[in-house]
Protein backbone atom coordinates (compact mmCIF):
# COMPACT_ATOMS: atom_id res chain seq x y z
CA UNK A 1 0.00 0.00 0.00
CA UNK A 2 1.48 3.61 -0.97
CA UNK A 3 3.42 4.68 1.42
CA UNK A 4 3.23 2.09 4.38
CA UNK A 5 5.42 -0.83 4.08
CA UNK A 6 3.94 -2.33 7.18
CA UNK A 7 0.56 -2.72 5.40
CA UNK A 8 2.06 -4.58 2.84
CA UNK A 9 1.89 -8.77 3.18
CA UNK A 10 5.40 -8.83 4.20
CA UNK A 11 4.82 -5.87 6.30
CA UNK A 12 2.17 -7.94 8.19
CA UNK A 13 4.59 -11.25 8.29
CA UNK A 14 6.98 -9.06 9.77
CA UNK A 15 4.68 -7.85 13.14
CA UNK A 16 3.45 -11.15 13.25
CA UNK A 17 7.01 -12.18 13.29
CA UNK A 18 8.30 -9.26 16.06
CA UNK A 19 5.59 -10.77 18.57
CA UNK A 20 6.02 -14.22 18.21
CA UNK A 21 9.81 -13.14 18.61
CA UNK A 22 9.05 -10.47 21.68
CA UNK A 23 6.42 -12.86 23.22
CA UNK A 24 8.68 -15.56 24.42
CA UNK A 25 11.36 -13.38 25.61
CA UNK A 26 9.20 -11.27 27.77
CA UNK A 27 8.59 -15.08 29.45
CA UNK A 28 12.54 -15.64 29.10
CA UNK A 29 12.41 -12.11 31.17
CA UNK A 30 10.24 -12.92 33.93
CA UNK A 31 6.52 -12.59 32.28
CA UNK A 32 4.34 -15.90 33.14
CA UNK A 33 4.76 -18.97 31.05
CA UNK A 34 3.38 -19.20 27.76
CA UNK A 35 1.58 -15.43 28.88
CA UNK A 36 4.53 -13.37 27.13
CA UNK A 37 1.78 -11.27 26.13
CA UNK A 38 -2.18 -11.94 26.93
CA UNK A 39 -4.15 -9.13 26.80
CA UNK A 40 -7.36 -10.41 28.55
CA UNK A 41 -5.05 -11.88 30.82
CA UNK A 42 -2.58 -8.86 31.19
CA UNK A 43 -5.80 -6.11 31.78
CA UNK A 44 -7.07 -8.75 34.17
CA UNK A 45 -4.21 -8.21 36.03
CA UNK A 46 -4.26 -4.35 35.77
CA UNK A 47 -8.27 -4.76 37.47
CA UNK A 48 -6.37 -6.43 40.15
CA UNK A 49 -3.60 -4.23 40.38
CA UNK A 50 -6.31 -1.63 41.17
CA UNK A 51 -8.34 -3.34 43.39
CA UNK A 52 -11.44 -3.79 41.30
CA UNK A 53 -11.18 -7.93 42.07
CA UNK A 54 -8.99 -9.04 44.72
CA UNK A 55 -7.83 -12.73 43.63
CA UNK A 56 -4.31 -12.33 44.96
CA UNK A 57 -2.80 -14.12 42.04
CA UNK A 58 -3.41 -11.62 39.30
CA UNK A 59 -2.94 -8.69 40.21
CA UNK A 60 -0.39 -6.24 38.34
CA UNK A 61 -0.83 -3.26 36.86
CA UNK A 62 1.28 -4.59 33.32
CA UNK A 63 3.19 -1.84 31.59
CA UNK A 64 2.74 -3.66 28.24
CA UNK A 65 -0.70 -2.95 27.92
CA UNK A 66 0.01 0.71 28.96
CA UNK A 67 2.56 0.36 26.07
CA UNK A 68 0.32 -0.88 23.45
CA UNK A 69 -2.61 2.20 23.58
CA UNK A 70 0.68 4.68 24.39
CA UNK A 71 2.71 3.11 21.39
CA UNK A 72 0.12 3.08 19.00
CA UNK A 73 -1.03 6.63 20.34
CA UNK A 74 2.38 7.96 19.50
CA UNK A 75 2.62 6.24 16.09
CA UNK A 76 -0.76 7.54 14.98
CA UNK A 77 -0.02 11.02 15.79
CA UNK A 78 3.42 10.49 14.27
CA UNK A 79 1.79 9.45 10.78
CA UNK A 80 -1.40 12.08 10.71
CA UNK A 81 -3.30 8.95 11.47
CA UNK A 82 -4.94 10.01 14.79
CA UNK A 83 -8.67 10.71 14.40
CA UNK A 84 -10.47 11.06 17.23
CA UNK A 85 -13.45 9.37 16.45
CA UNK A 86 -16.76 7.22 18.35
CA UNK A 87 -20.43 7.15 19.19
CA UNK A 88 -21.36 3.45 17.53
CA UNK A 89 -23.71 1.80 20.39
CA UNK A 90 -21.06 2.97 23.31
CA UNK A 91 -23.28 0.47 25.92
CA UNK A 92 -23.16 -2.78 23.06
CA UNK A 93 -19.52 -2.53 22.68
CA UNK A 94 -19.03 -2.41 26.70
CA UNK A 95 -20.83 -5.16 27.42
CA UNK A 96 -19.63 -6.86 24.30
CA UNK A 97 -16.22 -6.33 25.81
CA UNK A 98 -17.66 -7.65 29.30
CA UNK A 99 -18.84 -10.78 27.50
CA UNK A 100 -15.36 -11.00 25.43
CA UNK A 101 -13.20 -10.94 28.96
CA UNK A 102 -15.34 -13.73 30.72
CA UNK A 103 -15.25 -15.55 27.33
CA UNK A 104 -11.89 -15.49 27.67
CA UNK A 105 -11.19 -16.17 31.06
CA UNK A 106 -12.94 -19.20 31.05
CA UNK A 107 -10.53 -20.22 28.26
CA UNK A 108 -7.72 -18.64 30.17
CA UNK A 109 -6.21 -16.28 27.27
CA UNK A 110 -6.99 -14.07 24.49
CA UNK A 111 -6.49 -15.06 20.79
CA UNK A 112 -2.62 -13.81 21.17
CA UNK A 113 -2.14 -16.14 23.99
CA UNK A 114 -4.29 -18.73 22.70
CA UNK A 115 -1.64 -18.29 19.68
CA UNK A 116 1.58 -19.03 22.48
CA UNK A 117 0.56 -21.68 24.31
CA UNK A 118 -0.19 -23.63 21.21
CA UNK A 119 3.50 -22.43 20.33
CA UNK A 120 4.60 -23.40 24.25
CA UNK A 121 2.90 -27.21 23.08
CA UNK A 122 -0.22 -26.23 24.88
CA UNK A 123 -2.67 -28.83 23.20
CA UNK A 124 -5.82 -27.18 25.12
CA UNK A 125 -5.04 -23.90 22.97
CA UNK A 126 -6.45 -26.05 19.52
CA UNK A 127 -9.82 -26.10 21.77
CA UNK A 128 -9.59 -22.30 22.30
CA UNK A 129 -8.29 -21.67 18.92
CA UNK A 130 -11.56 -23.54 17.05
CA UNK A 131 -13.72 -21.95 19.57
CA UNK A 132 -12.42 -18.23 18.71
CA UNK A 133 -12.77 -19.51 15.22
CA UNK A 134 -16.11 -20.78 15.00
CA UNK A 135 -17.36 -17.30 17.35
CA UNK A 136 -16.06 -15.19 14.65
CA UNK A 137 -17.50 -17.43 12.23
CA UNK A 138 -20.96 -16.67 13.91
CA UNK A 139 -20.17 -13.57 13.29
CA UNK A 140 -19.56 -13.23 9.55
CA UNK A 141 -23.13 -14.79 9.29
CA UNK A 142 -24.34 -11.88 11.57
CA UNK A 143 -22.08 -9.23 9.37
CA UNK A 144 -23.52 -11.41 6.18
CA UNK A 145 -27.24 -10.58 7.76
CA UNK A 146 -26.61 -6.93 7.72
CA UNK A 147 -25.49 -6.73 11.66
CA UNK A 148 -24.09 -3.23 11.96
CA UNK A 149 -23.34 -0.71 15.00
CA UNK A 150 -24.28 2.08 13.17
CA UNK A 151 -21.56 4.54 12.20
CA UNK A 152 -19.50 5.83 14.45
CA UNK A 153 -18.92 10.47 14.22
CA UNK A 154 -15.92 12.27 14.52
CA UNK A 155 -15.24 13.22 17.95
CA UNK A 156 -12.85 16.16 19.84
CA UNK A 157 -9.15 16.09 20.19
CA UNK A 158 -9.79 15.71 23.69
CA UNK A 159 -12.31 13.18 23.88
CA UNK A 160 -10.01 10.66 21.64
CA UNK A 161 -7.13 11.52 24.27
CA UNK A 162 -8.76 10.82 26.92
CA UNK A 163 -7.99 6.88 26.91
CA UNK A 164 -4.19 7.69 26.18
CA UNK A 165 -4.00 9.94 28.94
CA UNK A 166 -5.76 7.57 31.24
CA UNK A 167 -2.94 5.01 30.21
CA UNK A 168 -0.23 7.53 30.69
CA UNK A 169 -1.86 8.16 34.41
CA UNK A 170 -1.64 4.35 34.85
CA UNK A 171 1.66 4.18 34.24
CA UNK A 172 2.68 7.27 36.68
CA UNK A 173 0.93 5.38 39.23
CA UNK A 174 3.32 2.30 38.41
CA UNK A 175 6.03 4.24 38.95
CA UNK A 176 4.91 6.19 41.90
CA UNK A 177 3.94 3.14 43.84
CA UNK A 178 6.61 0.69 42.55
CA UNK A 179 6.62 -3.34 44.21
CA UNK A 180 7.88 -3.63 47.73
CA UNK A 181 9.60 -7.11 48.23
CA UNK A 182 7.37 -9.13 50.13
CA UNK A 183 4.55 -6.84 49.59
CA UNK A 184 1.30 -7.62 48.86
CA UNK A 185 0.64 -3.35 48.52
CA UNK A 186 2.19 -0.37 47.20
CA UNK A 187 0.42 2.98 47.91
CA UNK A 188 -3.35 2.37 46.41
CA UNK A 189 -1.32 -0.43 43.96
CA UNK A 190 -2.02 -4.42 44.76
CA UNK A 191 0.93 -6.33 43.39
CA UNK A 192 0.62 -10.63 44.05
CA UNK A 193 3.12 -12.33 45.96
CA UNK A 194 2.90 -15.55 44.00
CA UNK A 195 1.12 -16.77 41.07
CA UNK A 196 1.10 -15.34 37.41
CA UNK A 197 0.87 -11.67 38.87
CA UNK A 198 4.08 -11.84 40.50
CA UNK A 199 5.45 -12.75 37.55
CA UNK A 200 6.75 -9.93 35.91
CA UNK A 201 9.54 -8.97 33.33
CA UNK A 202 11.81 -5.48 34.61
CA UNK A 203 9.22 -2.34 33.82
CA UNK A 204 11.73 -0.57 31.31
CA UNK A 205 11.35 -3.94 29.31
CA UNK A 206 7.92 -4.81 29.85
CA UNK A 207 6.95 -0.72 28.66
CA UNK A 208 9.14 -1.02 25.86
CA UNK A 209 8.04 -4.00 24.25
CA UNK A 210 4.77 -2.80 24.83
CA UNK A 211 5.53 0.56 23.23
CA UNK A 212 7.44 -0.85 20.20
CA UNK A 213 4.38 -3.81 19.22
CA UNK A 214 2.00 -0.43 19.98
CA UNK A 215 3.58 1.17 17.25
CA UNK A 216 4.08 -1.93 14.91
CA UNK A 217 0.26 -3.03 15.34
CA UNK A 218 -0.98 0.18 14.60
CA UNK A 219 0.97 0.86 11.56
CA UNK A 220 0.28 -2.54 9.94
CA UNK A 221 -3.34 -3.04 11.91
CA UNK A 222 -2.75 -6.20 13.10
CA UNK A 223 -5.26 -8.31 14.44
CA UNK A 224 -5.75 -11.68 15.56
CA UNK A 225 -9.83 -11.74 15.07
CA UNK A 226 -9.87 -9.74 12.09
CA UNK A 227 -7.30 -12.48 10.53
CA UNK A 228 -9.71 -15.22 10.94
CA UNK A 229 -12.50 -13.30 9.96
CA UNK A 230 -11.17 -12.16 7.00
CA UNK A 231 -10.53 -15.53 5.94
CA UNK A 232 -13.58 -16.63 6.46
CA UNK A 233 -15.55 -13.44 4.77
CA UNK A 234 -13.23 -12.88 1.89
CA UNK A 235 -10.75 -15.82 1.63
CA UNK A 236 -8.86 -13.32 2.21
CA UNK A 237 -4.95 -14.30 3.82
CA UNK A 238 -3.78 -10.93 4.58
CA UNK A 239 -3.68 -10.47 8.39
CA UNK A 240 -3.99 -14.59 8.72
CA UNK A 241 -0.86 -14.41 7.49
CA UNK A 242 0.60 -12.33 10.45
CA UNK A 243 -1.13 -14.41 12.66
CA UNK A 244 0.92 -17.89 11.42
CA UNK A 245 3.80 -15.96 11.63
CA UNK A 246 3.58 -15.34 15.04
CA UNK A 247 2.92 -18.78 15.99
CA UNK A 248 5.82 -19.76 13.67
CA UNK A 249 8.90 -17.93 15.30
CA UNK A 250 7.55 -18.01 18.57
CA UNK A 251 7.03 -21.73 18.45
CA UNK A 252 11.14 -21.70 17.43
CA UNK A 253 11.99 -19.42 19.87
CA UNK A 254 10.49 -21.36 22.49
CA UNK A 255 12.30 -23.98 21.01
CA UNK A 256 15.78 -22.48 21.24
CA UNK A 257 14.74 -20.85 24.99
CA UNK A 258 13.92 -24.29 26.32
CA UNK A 259 9.77 -23.18 26.56
CA UNK A 260 8.49 -25.97 24.76
CA UNK A 261 6.84 -28.54 26.33
CA UNK A 262 3.99 -30.37 23.84
CA UNK A 263 0.72 -31.62 25.77
CA UNK A 264 -2.31 -31.26 27.31
CA UNK A 265 -1.69 -31.48 30.96
CA UNK A 266 -0.58 -29.44 33.73
CA UNK A 267 0.17 -26.82 31.21
CA UNK A 268 0.79 -23.62 32.71
CA UNK A 269 -2.11 -21.35 33.54
CA UNK A 270 -4.48 -23.44 31.47
CA UNK A 271 -6.81 -26.51 32.05
CA UNK A 272 -7.90 -29.23 30.09
CA UNK A 273 -11.90 -29.03 30.42
CA UNK A 274 -12.23 -29.54 26.58
CA UNK A 275 -15.45 -28.59 26.36
CA UNK A 276 -15.08 -25.40 27.96
CA UNK A 277 -11.82 -24.15 26.38
CA UNK A 278 -14.11 -24.17 23.02
CA UNK A 279 -17.49 -22.64 24.57
CA UNK A 280 -15.17 -19.86 26.40
CA UNK A 281 -13.18 -19.03 23.38
CA UNK A 282 -16.23 -19.16 21.13
CA UNK A 283 -17.94 -16.58 23.17
CA UNK A 284 -15.17 -14.11 22.80
CA UNK A 285 -14.67 -14.59 19.47
CA UNK A 286 -18.17 -13.83 18.79
CA UNK A 287 -17.90 -10.56 21.00
CA UNK A 288 -14.45 -9.70 19.48
CA UNK A 289 -16.24 -10.00 15.92
CA UNK A 290 -19.26 -8.20 16.81
CA UNK A 291 -17.15 -5.04 18.02
CA UNK A 292 -14.72 -5.08 15.37
CA UNK A 293 -11.40 -6.37 16.43
CA UNK A 294 -9.34 -8.39 18.78
CA UNK A 295 -8.97 -7.44 22.36
CA UNK A 296 -5.20 -6.01 20.91
CA UNK A 297 -6.65 -4.28 17.92
CA UNK A 298 -9.52 -2.71 20.26
CA UNK A 299 -5.97 -1.08 22.51
CA UNK A 300 -4.28 -0.01 19.22
CA UNK A 301 -7.40 1.59 17.94
CA UNK A 302 -8.13 2.98 21.35
CA UNK A 303 -4.69 4.65 20.91
CA UNK A 304 -5.78 6.08 17.59
CA UNK A 305 -8.15 8.21 19.21
CA UNK A 306 -11.13 5.51 18.80
CA UNK A 307 -13.64 6.04 21.51
CA UNK A 308 -15.79 2.69 20.61
CA UNK A 309 -12.40 0.39 20.78
CA UNK A 310 -11.87 2.46 24.33
CA UNK A 311 -15.18 2.05 25.74
CA UNK A 312 -14.40 -2.13 24.52
CA UNK A 313 -11.63 -2.16 26.71
CA UNK A 314 -12.88 -0.75 29.41
CA UNK A 315 -15.68 -3.09 29.28
CA UNK A 316 -12.99 -5.93 29.35
CA UNK A 317 -11.38 -4.55 32.54
CA UNK A 318 -14.56 -4.40 34.36
CA UNK A 319 -15.21 -7.82 32.88
CA UNK A 320 -12.35 -9.12 34.32
CA UNK A 321 -13.50 -7.62 37.45
CA UNK A 322 -16.42 -9.35 37.00
CA UNK A 323 -15.25 -12.82 36.48
CA UNK A 324 -12.66 -12.76 39.64
CA UNK A 325 -15.62 -11.16 41.78
CA UNK A 326 -18.10 -13.89 40.50
CA UNK A 327 -16.34 -16.74 40.38
CA UNK A 328 -16.65 -16.75 36.55
CA UNK A 329 -13.10 -16.95 35.59
CA UNK A 330 -11.56 -20.76 35.47
CA UNK A 331 -8.38 -21.37 37.12
CA UNK A 332 -5.56 -24.53 36.18
CA UNK A 333 -7.84 -26.79 38.18
CA UNK A 334 -10.67 -25.95 35.59
CA UNK A 335 -13.42 -23.58 35.31
CA UNK A 336 -14.82 -21.27 37.93
CA UNK A 337 -17.88 -22.24 40.30
CA UNK A 338 -20.37 -19.90 37.74
CA UNK A 339 -18.18 -20.60 34.81
CA UNK A 340 -21.15 -22.59 32.85
CA UNK A 341 -23.87 -20.19 33.80
CA UNK A 342 -21.27 -17.52 32.61
CA UNK A 343 -20.75 -18.93 28.98
CA UNK A 344 -24.45 -19.12 28.57
CA UNK A 345 -25.35 -15.56 29.74
CA UNK A 346 -22.53 -13.96 27.81
CA UNK A 347 -23.47 -15.87 24.55
CA UNK A 348 -26.98 -14.63 25.35
CA UNK A 349 -25.72 -11.29 25.33
CA UNK A 350 -23.73 -11.51 22.38
CA UNK A 351 -26.72 -13.41 20.50
CA UNK A 352 -28.77 -10.58 21.53
CA UNK A 353 -26.69 -7.66 20.11
CA UNK A 354 -26.22 -9.59 17.11
CA UNK A 355 -29.68 -10.33 16.41
CA UNK A 356 -31.04 -7.01 17.36
CA UNK A 357 -28.87 -4.95 15.02
CA UNK A 358 -29.53 -6.86 11.61
CA UNK A 359 -30.26 -3.67 9.76
CA UNK A 360 -31.20 -5.85 6.25
CA UNK A 361 -33.66 -8.30 8.24
CA UNK B 1 -19.24 10.53 -12.49
CA UNK B 2 -18.65 7.43 -10.83
CA UNK B 3 -21.79 4.70 -11.90
CA UNK B 4 -22.60 4.27 -7.88
CA UNK B 5 -21.24 6.03 -5.19
CA UNK B 6 -20.84 4.47 -1.23
CA UNK B 7 -21.16 6.21 2.05
CA UNK B 8 -18.70 3.78 4.12
CA UNK B 9 -17.90 6.62 7.00
CA UNK B 10 -17.68 5.57 10.49
CA UNK B 11 -18.27 1.98 9.86
CA UNK B 12 -16.31 -0.43 11.71
CA UNK B 13 -14.70 -3.41 10.21
CA UNK B 14 -15.34 -5.17 7.73
CA UNK B 15 -18.61 -3.60 6.91
CA UNK B 16 -16.73 -0.99 4.09
CA UNK B 17 -15.09 -4.23 2.83
CA UNK B 18 -18.48 -5.92 3.12
CA UNK B 19 -20.09 -3.03 1.16
CA UNK B 20 -17.57 -2.76 -1.78
CA UNK B 21 -17.83 -6.84 -2.21
CA UNK B 22 -21.20 -6.64 -2.37
CA UNK B 23 -21.58 -3.73 -4.92
CA UNK B 24 -18.28 -4.75 -7.24
CA UNK B 25 -20.02 -8.49 -7.09
CA UNK B 26 -23.61 -6.98 -8.57
CA UNK B 27 -22.09 -4.38 -10.94
CA UNK B 28 -18.71 -7.06 -12.81
CA UNK B 29 -17.49 -3.81 -14.04
CA UNK B 30 -17.96 -0.20 -14.00
CA UNK B 31 -16.79 2.45 -11.46
CA UNK B 32 -17.26 2.75 -7.91
CA UNK B 33 -16.28 5.73 -5.99
CA UNK B 34 -15.74 4.51 -2.22
CA UNK B 35 -15.83 7.03 0.74
CA UNK B 36 -14.23 6.09 4.11
CA UNK B 37 -13.04 8.09 7.04
CA UNK B 38 -9.97 6.12 8.52
CA UNK B 39 -6.79 4.52 7.07
CA UNK B 40 -7.29 1.30 7.68
CA UNK B 41 -10.99 1.61 6.23
CA UNK B 42 -8.87 2.81 2.98
CA UNK B 43 -6.25 0.30 2.83
CA UNK B 44 -9.04 -2.72 3.60
CA UNK B 45 -10.57 -1.16 0.27
CA UNK B 46 -8.04 -0.95 -1.99
CA UNK B 47 -6.98 -4.50 -0.70
CA UNK B 48 -10.46 -6.02 -1.57
CA UNK B 49 -10.09 -3.81 -4.96
CA UNK B 50 -7.53 -5.30 -6.29
CA UNK B 51 -8.70 -9.14 -5.07
CA UNK B 52 -11.23 -8.49 -7.31
CA UNK B 53 -9.43 -6.92 -10.18
CA UNK B 54 -10.31 -3.78 -9.55
CA UNK B 55 -7.87 -0.37 -10.02
CA UNK B 56 -7.85 2.70 -8.29
CA UNK B 57 -8.10 5.27 -10.96
CA UNK B 58 -8.18 8.59 -8.52
CA UNK B 59 -7.92 9.23 -4.62
CA UNK B 60 -8.74 11.97 -2.62
CA UNK B 61 -7.89 13.04 0.70
CA UNK B 62 -9.85 15.51 2.86
CA UNK B 63 -10.74 16.50 6.48
CA UNK B 64 -13.18 14.20 6.21
CA UNK B 65 -11.12 11.35 4.49
CA UNK B 66 -10.87 9.15 2.20
CA UNK B 67 -12.31 9.63 -1.88
CA UNK B 68 -11.48 6.37 -3.68
CA UNK B 69 -12.43 6.00 -7.41
CA UNK B 70 -12.58 2.16 -8.30
CA UNK B 71 -12.90 0.95 -12.06
CA UNK B 72 -12.59 -2.02 -14.14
Amino acid sequence: MKGNFFSTRWGIVGVGASIGLLAPLLQKLGNPANMGICVACMERDIAGSLGFHRAAVVQYLRPEILGFVLGAFLSALAFREFRPRGGSAPVARFLLGVCAMVGALVFLGCPWRALLRLAGGDGNAILGLAGLATGIWIGTLFFKGGYSLGRSNAQSVSVGLLLPILMGGLLLLRIIYPPVEGQPSSGILFYSLQGPGAAKAPLLISLGAGLLIGILAQRSRFCTMGGIRDLILFRQWHLFSGMIALVVVAWVVNLILGQFHPGFEKQPVAHSQHFWNFAGMMVAGLAFALAGGCPGRQLFMAGEGDNDAGIFVLGMIVGAAVAHNFGLASSPQGIGAHGITAVVLALAACLFIGFTNLKKA
Amino acid sequence: MADKTLDARGLSCPQPVLLLMENMKKMGRGSIEVVVDTITSRENVVRAAAMEGWKVSQEEESDQGYKILLEK
